[in-house]
């Protein structure tokens, strides 16, 4: 679907992405709120929906659904719930209690790195439903042999983030994400997994030609798994939304399936579709007043967004130019840093006078691995570590030790390098082992000298194997070239 | 030919005879049992008869006598349960098939408190299904029969309840009371029924039907008997989120403080002229001014909206409510070649006649395009109903209105015409839109000698003034108009 004139439209997309609140417990009983555990194990009468129970607010998830709010600059207002009903076998009630024309949240807004405003809607509370696994028939309800249903996830709270129609690009659409996944994770809201449906977007998208001012229909697209399938999909559909309005036909407004397989959207069985939700107020339920204590409990876990604590992150890297660089490598760590809550860390080494290169690399690789451990880490002791790879003191290697264990055990970095045996090596011991190599490996060594770089890292292996890590790669490397030069 | 109908001592004094060793829980089990031999035949009151575990219920209060403690202020009382209040593996069937075979794995709240204070749980008695209806003849498995006359109906919904207690089988039952259910039976049977203000008693483990109306309350032969029994099972649950944040109502102190100076009006509008019904409230209203108070006639009405409301919103909630018997966790299954078919045939089969009328009048209701015109519209007549209440009782404390139009109507004669059921609950219906409290006292016979009751009403959380003007009425009243009798 090539050839049509792309560039004579504009592409409109809103998204709805359902998080799923980072709570002990679910949103109306006191069930596990957990990934991954045997299926039907996190289950009471109460997310059962059995005959006779009745909901009760988890005021820990309102909290979190009214900090996502703040987070997202939206105002907080009184709010209810009400039914959305219709009929699914991973629906214990058949009915979802969901927050309707009366949300928690609205009229916020997101800016994105490159320093575009996305409005957004409203910011609502719902449950989350179970989930149905269809055997045979392709993995579809009406094909399927049977079908198994988990109701661990029945009841989970999710925050509902509805955007305005302000996206303009599947690349938009993809940072717009990025970036709210990030607020969510900041936030405490949220672990951000994609991965395992924590986050789930679906896309609104439609064409209108250049300089329209109404909004062309729009096809509503589900199953977005990913960043890559969101951008896939709505680059799929602009094509096809074109290719239907440049033949002279209508885009119908419906409901899309995202195939991950071809990367394509297929219309879904009107049946799956043609729901009269009979929306009506939760009778269950009282209304939410987003009293001064609620939202003081709210107000307290917000502090500097991310793309605030980006900036200045990278201006004490010295580097002015990251929001527009994100995807490359180096700004990745910063992203990865402010994800994990690591900034601070980072910040406070550097202001201690540790290589902010280093720091970053060290925060954003070694540290990402225990978040929970490294955000624990005195930055002093970081810095001094920092400051004792830099100089040569220890190697790379040794350093990720020290630190795992720094973060394992706390403590002093030098002691701890000392107990492992981490001392410098004499250098006389380190020159003899270099000339060792050079004996053993002369053809390697003479490509080396011919100025082949790439062997060299051969020849300092070598001499990492032969001192069991302990060699200083910068003195090895060092103590070839020199030998290079003299040859 | 069944003995005579034992002439009850109060409650109080038989929960006082047993904590002080007079009488063992289990004799009075065996006379209630030795009742239920003898009339069950008959009336079929009850669902199931839980003798196993009313004898351990009675066993374990006669132990906790002889060992000293205190086993509750409703000590050895046998005590009926309408079958819609789940009971932890006891069937809990709502009269109908859809639930068939289905054990809840818990306690309705006011179960576990009524076993807390000492009762023991004899039963689980005959309802309209699902709590819908007026005469207890839409039970899956048969109807229940009027003690006063087995050619007649007990009313209902809380038929199997009322009936116990009029014919002497237990001193106390609890139903549950939507549009009247406990209080138009217990006009029909000649003993007293109480609907609490909304949320006075939790309705954890109350299979709902409309949950916006749904109350549970007590049905006994004395007003004092009643009154206690509410003491019991009222007060905050937090289980309930619609539980009002009070401790239970102090009823029984006040009781005997009378009417002198209470302003009371009789509601003309639900007088109609010549019926035996609104002349018992003429004399009611008669003997409470001769007992001090200030009578007065008052017309309300706005008060005859709250039938075409009702049974716009009750169905309304019920569409919903019910939707969980679907086939797929509990209860009946009717297989098929596909979920919907599945669900489809399991409602088709499992549900009678007057439960899938509501269901389709609630659908209706709740439907696109029609929402405002019927959902929309009936809940402006409920704030109607509720604001000429909250007028009437700016100058009166409480209201005085026949609980039934007529008395116990024979089988079969009302149930070819829904409409002419659903008029059984003209009275009752507007203090279960406005959640306020009203209760049914035994007050005259017709000259077929069958009972007539007198509903009391009072706003919300008037419980205990209402009960004091209800007691006043008993003590005026004929002994020969209130049960027990034998049929």
């Amino acid at each position: 679907m090539t050839g049509y004139p792309v560039n004579n439209y504009e592409t409109v997309v809103g998204l709805e992405v359902h998080c799923e609140l980072a709570t002990a417990t679910k949103l109306f009983c006191g069930c596990r709120n957990a990934f991954g555990d045997e299926p039907n194990t996190n289950i009471c009468p109460v997310c059962l929906g059995l005959p006779g129970s009745l909901p009760v607010i988890n005021r820990r998830a309102v909290e979190l659904a009214l900090r996502i709010g703040a987070a997202l600059n939206c105002s907080p207002r009184r709010s209810i719930f009400h039914r959305k009903n219709y009929f699914y076998p991973d629906m214990p009630k058949d009915y979802q209690i969901s927050q309707y024309d009366e949300p928690i949240n609205v009229n916020g807004w997101l800016e994105l790195p490159d320093g575009s405003r996305v409005g957004i809607e409203r910011a609502h509370m719902e449950e989350d439903t179970g989930k149905t696994t269809h055997v045979g028939g392709g993995g579809r309800i009406h094909e399927a042999g049977y079908s198994l249903v988990d109701y661990n996830r029945a009841g989970v709270p999710l925050v509902e983030i509805v955007s305005r129609p302000d996206i303009r690009s599947a690349a938009q659409a993809r940072a717009y994400v990025d970036e709210l996944r990030s607020i969510l994770v900041a936030t405490g809201a949220s672990d951000g997994r994609m991965e395992e449906g924590s986050l789930r977007v679906d896309a609104n998208i439609s064409v209108r030609p250049l300089g329209a001012t109404e909004y062309g229909t729009r096809c509503e697209v589900k199953n977005l798994n990913s960043l890559r399938s969101l951008e896939r999909a709505i680059d799929y559909e602009v094509q096809r939304q074109i290719a239907l309005l440049e033949s002279g036909e209508r885009v119908a407004q419906e409901t899309r399936h995202f195939d991950e397989g071809d990367s394509t959207t297929h219309a879904m069985r009107s049946k799956e579709e043609a729901n009269d939700y009979r929306y009506f107020p939760e009778p269950d339920l009282t209304p939410l007043v987003p009293d001064a204590a609620l939202l003081a409990a709210a107000a307290e876990g917000i502090g500097p967004m991310p793309a605030e604590r980006r900036r200045r992150l990278s201006g004490v890297l010295g580097e002015d130019s990251e929001l527009a660089t994100r995807r490359d490598g180096s700004t990745d760590q910063v992203v990865t840093v402010v994800d994990l809550g690591l900034d601070e860390l980072v910040e406070g080494a550097v202001a201690a006078g540790a290589d902010p290169r280093l720091a970053l690399a060290r925060a954003a690789n070694e540290a990402a691995a225990n978040p929970e451990e490294a955000r624990r880490l005195d930055p002093r002791a970081f810095a001094a570590l920092i400051k004792m790879e830099s100089s040569g003191q220890l190697s790379a290697t040794q350093s990720k030790e020290v630190l795992s264990e720094l973060m394992s055990q706390g403590g002093d970095p030098s002691q701890i390098a000392s107990r492992l045996g981490y001392e410098q090596m004499d250098p006389a011991v380190l020159a003899s082992m270099v000339d060792e190599v050079i004996a053993a490996h002369p053809q390697e060594w003479r490509r080396y000298c011919d100025g082949d770089e790439k062997v060299a890292q051969f020849l300092l292996g070598q001499v990492m194997r032969a001192s069991k890590g302990r060699a200083n790669g910068k003195l090895v490397a060092a103590a070839f070239a020199s030998r290079r030069g003299s040859f | 030919m069944a003995s005579p109908a034992p002439e009850f001592a109060s409650l109080a004094e038989i929960a006082a005879s047993v904590r002080s060793g007079g009488i063992s829980a289990r004799a009075l089990l065996s006379q209630s049992l030795g009742r239920i031999r003898e009339l069950e035949g008959d009336l079929h009151c009850f669902n199931e008869v839980t003798v196993e575990v009313a004898e351990a219920d009675a066993d374990a209060v006669d132990r906790m006598v002889r060992s000293g403690q205190d086993p509750g202020p409703l000590a050895g009382v046998p005590v009926a349960l309408k079958d819609n209040l789940c009971t932890e593996g006891i069937p809990t069937t709502c009269s109908s098939r859809i639930l068939a075979g289905w054990l809840p794995p818990y306690d309705a709240t006011v179960v576990s408190r009524l076993r807390g204070a000492g009762a023991l749980l004899v039963g689980k008695t005959n309802l309209d299904e699902f709590a819908m209806g007026s005469s207890t003849e839409n039970s899956a498995f048969g109807p229940t029969r009027n003690p006063w006359d087995t050619g007649r109906v007990p009313g209902g919904s809380s038929g199997g309840s009322a009936a116990a207690v009029a014919a002497g089988i237990v001193p106390l039952a609890f139903g549950s009371d939507t549009g009247g259910s406990i209080r138009q039976p217990a006009a029909l049977c000649g003993i007293v029924g109480v609907k609490p203000t909304y949320g006075v008693v939790s309705r954890y483990g109350l299979i709902a039907f409309a949950s916006s109306l749904d109350q549970i309350g007590p049905f006994a032969t004395t007003v004092a008997d009643a009154a206690l029994g509410l003491e019991v099972v009222a007060g905050h649950d937090p289980m309930d989120s619609t539980s009002l944040e009070r401790p239970a109502p102090s009823l029984l102190a006040s009781l005997a403080e009378g009417v002198s100076g209470l302003r009371v009006g009789i509601v003309e509008d639900f007088l109609s002229d010549g019926s035996e019904c609104g002349a018992a409230v003429v004399a009611a209203g008669e003997a409470l001014a001769i007992a001090g108070a200030k009578v007065d006639q008052v017309t309300i009405p706005e008060l005859l909206l709250g039938l075409p409301a009702y049974y716009v919103i009750a169905p309304a909630e019920a569409s919903s409510n019910l939707s969980r018997y679907d086939g797929v966790r509990y209860g009946l299954r009717v297989d098929g070649p596909d979920t919907e078919t599945m669900n489809a045939r399991t409602r088709g089969e499992g549900f009678g006649p007057e439960v899938k009328r509501r269901i389709m009048m609630g659908t209706y209701a709740l439907s696109a395009g029609y929402y405002d015109a019927y959902y929309g519209q009936a809940q402006k007549a409920r704030t109607v109903v509720i604001r000429a209440f909250e007028a009437a009782y700016r100058n009166f404390d409480v209201l005085l209105t026949p609980t039934t139009p007529s008395v116990a109507f024979p089988f079969g004669s009302k149930t070819e015409d829904p409409i002419e059921m659903y008029m059984c609950d003209l009275c009752s219906i507007p203090s279960s839109l406005a959640g306020h409290p009203a209760v049914s006292v035994p007050f005259a016979l017709s000259p077929e000698r069958l009972p007539i009751g007198v509903q009391v009403l009072a706003p919300a959380l008037g419980e205990a003034v209402m009960m004091r003007v209800a007691a006043s009425l008993e003590a005026a009243a004929p002994r020969e108009a209130r049960g027990p009798v034998t049929p």
